[in-house]
C-alpha cells in the first residue's frame, strides 16, 4: 500500500476519480466486502431484520427493530439497523448482519470522500446509485445467502422533498412513495402501514406509527424483535429532513413505545 | 554525432537554484495562516475564489491550507484525503493522525524535490484540533519536504514574514472567533472586504467531523 520511502504513491497523487470504493479496489481490494473469496455452501451468520421507512410533511423517517437471528437463535438484541450516512441521508439494512454493516461502513466513507474532493455533498440520486453498485457488486455473496436488503432515505436539497429508495439483491432501486419496508417482517409492517400512514403525519406521530408497525412485524414475525420493556431497548429511529438527519432520542421512543403497549392492553391488534 | 560533455553543476548549486526556483514561486501567492484560537484551530486565507479553494477539510480533526500553484497542492489536497479515508477505513477513525499525514507530505515533497525534474511550488500547513488545547498541532511543510511543528500560528505566502511579526504582536492562545477573524484579516490585507478571504475551523466542540467554513452572512458579520 506504501511505497518503501514513504511517499505516497503515485495513485494517492492521480487526478481523476473522486470515489472512495474505486479507490480502495485499486490500492487495497481485500478491503471491499466483495473482494475476498467465499467457500461454496450455505453460510450461518447472523441476519438482520425488519427496517420501515415512511415519509411525513416535511421530511421521511426511517427505523429498525433491533434483532439478529441465526436460524432459530436470537443472535443479537440490540443490534443497530439504521446509520446515519450524511448529513441528509440514512439507511436501514436487512440481510446478512456482518455484509451489511460493512457495506454501511464503505457506504459512508464513498459519500464524505466524494463530498471533501469535490468540495460539495453528492446528489441525492447519486447517493442512491451509489449504494446500488455498491449492492449490484454484492450479488455473488447474495448468491450464497449472504445477501443485504437495504432501504435507504434521504432529504432531496434541490427539490426540497423526502425519498424513500427500495433496492433488490441484484441492485436494482426503486423510489417508493409514501411508505415502504423491507426484511423477514416487512409484510406484516407494510400492512400497518397501510392503515396508518396518511398524508400531512408530522413527525411526532410518523415515530409513533413506526414504532406501531414495527410491533405489529415482531407479533406475527419471530425473527423481528418487539420492544424490550425489560432490558430498555427500542427501535433504531432516524428523522430526515432540511435540517438534517438525526436519531430521535431512545427516551422519546420509549414514551411512544408505553404508550403503545398501554393503547394494545384488551386490544392486541390496535384496532381503532 | 557529437554529444557535449555534460555540464558540471555542484550539487550545492542544483539545490540552491531548485530552491530559489520554488520560492519566487511561493512568494508570488496570496498569504494564509493557520492558527489556534480558544475554541479550535483557525484557518484564514486571502482567496477571492468561491471555487478554487486553499482551505480543506482531510478528516473529522484535521484541516489543510495550501498557497503557491494550485494544481500542485490541490493533486496533494486530494492525496492526502485519499490518504486519510483508507487509513481510516482500514484501521479507526482516531488512528489518522496529522503527523501521520505531515510525514507523508514530507517524504513526497522531498522526493519530488531532488528527483524531479522540478520541485512543487507550494507550502502547506496540516493542522489538527485535539481535545484541549495542549493537544492541537500545526505542521508547516515546505518545498523540500521540511517540516516545522509551529506553536500558535504560521503564516505562510506572500508577505509571510511581516504577517507572522504582527501575529508574534497579537496572537493570544485565548483570542475567540471573534478577535482573531479580524486580527488575522487586518494583517493579510488591511481594509479588504469579507468577499476577499476564505475562512474556516476545526471546531473542538464539535462531535465527529468538526471542520466548518465560515462564509456569507456569518463571515460578513466577522469582517465589517
Amino acid at each position: 500500500m506504501r511505497s518503501t520511502s514513504g511517499r505516497l504513491p503515485e495513485a494517492f497523487l492521480a487526478t481523476g476519480s473522486s470515489s472512495f470504493t474505486e479507490f480502495l479496489g485499486g490500492q487495497a481490494p481485500h478491503l471491499l466486502p466483495s473482494g475476498r473469496p467465499v467457500p461454496a455452501g450455505p453460510i450461518d451468520a447472523p441476519h438482520g431484520t425488519t427496517i420501515v421507512a415512511l415519509a411525513y410533511e416535511g421530511g421521511v423517517l426511517l427505523a429498525g427493530d433491533r434483532r439478529a437471528t441465526m436460524g432459530n437463535i436470537i443472535a443479537n438484541r440490540e443490534m443497530e439497523k439504521v446509520f446515519l450516512t450524511d448529513v441528509y441521508s440514512a439507511v436501514g439494512i436487512a440481510g446478512t448482519a456482518g455484509v451489511a454493516i460493512e457495506v454501511v461502513r464503505l457506504f459512508q466513507v464513498e459519500l464524505e470522500h466524494y463530498e471533501k474532493i469535490e468540495g460539495l455533498i453528492m446528489s441525492l440520486e447519486g447517493k442512491a446509485n451509489r449504494l446500488a453498485a455498491m449492492i449490484r457488486g454484492n450479488l455473488g455473496l447474495a448468491m450464497q445467502g449472504l445477501s443485504v436488503v437495504p432501504l435507504f432515505a434521504g432529504w432531496d436539497t434541490d427539490a426540497q422533498f423526502g425519498r424513500i429508495y427500495s433496492y433488490d439483491v441484484t441492485g436494482g432501486c426503486y423510489e417508493e412513495h409514501h411508505h415502504h419496508s423491507v426484511g423477514s417482517g416487512s409484510l406484516f409492517a407494510r400492512g400497518a402501514l397501510k392503515k396508518l400512514w396518511r398524508p400531512g403525519l408530522d413527525a411526532d406521530t410518523a415515530t409513533r406509527i413506526a414504532v406501531e408497525s414495527l410491533y405489529d412485524a415482531a407479533d406475527d414475525d419471530s425473527a423481528t424483535g418487539g420492544p424490550d420493556t425489560m432490558r430498555r431497548i427500542f427501535p433504531t429511529i432516524a428523522l430526515i429532513d432540511g435540517d438534517g438527519a438525526r436519531f430521535v432520542d431512545q427516551v422519546v421512543v420509549a414514551e411512544h413505545v408505553s404508550a403503545l403497549v398501554a393503547d394494545r392492553h384488551g386490544n392486541p391488534g390496535g384496532a381503532p | 554525432m557529437t554529444a557535449g560533455m555534460p555540464m558540471y553543476v555542484s550539487p550545492e548549486q542544483l539545490m540552491k537554484d531548485r530552491a530559489d526556483f520554488a520560492r519566487k514561486g511561493i512568494a508570488r501567492g496570496r498569504a494564509a495562516v493557520v492558527m489556534q484560537y480558544d475554541g479550535g484551530i483557525l484557518f484564514v486565507a486571502h482567496n477571492p475564489s468561491r471555487a478554487l479553494h486553499k482551505i480543506s477539510e482531510i478528516y473529522d480533526r484535521i484541516g489543510f491550507a495550501a498557497v503557491g500553484k494550485y494544481n500542485e497542492f490541490e493533486n496533494l489536497r486530494v492525496a492526502g484525503v485519499r490518504w486519510a479515508d483508507l487509513r481510516g477505513y482500514s484501521y479507526d477513525r482516531v488512528d489518522v493522525t496529522a503527523r501521520g499525514l505531515a510525514n507523508a507530505y514530507a517524504q513526497t515533497l522531498g522526493t519530488v524535490f531532488t528527483q524531479e525534474a522540478k520541485p512543487y511550488e507550494v507550502e502547506i500547513v496540516v493542522a489538527e484540533v485535539g481535545q484541549t488545547p495542549a493537544g492541537d498541532q500545526i505542521y508547516r511543510l515546505t518545498y523540500d519536504g521540511s517540516v516545522t511543528d509551529e506553536h500558535g500560528y504560521a503564516a505562510m505566502g506572500a508577505g509571510a514574514d511581516q504577517i507572522e511579526q504582527g501575529l508574534a504582536d497579537q496572537w493570544r492562545e485565548t483570542l475567540t472567533l471573534e478577535e482573531a477573524v479580524p486580527t488575522v484579516a487586518g494583517l493579510l490585507g488591511e481594509g479588504l472586504p469579507a468577499g476577499e478571504f476564505e475562512v474556516a475551523v476545526l471546531d473542538r466542540s464539535r462531535p465527529r467531523r468538526t471542520f466548518r467554513r465560515i462564509s456569507g452572512a456569518s463571515l460578513e458579520a466577522l469582517i465589517a
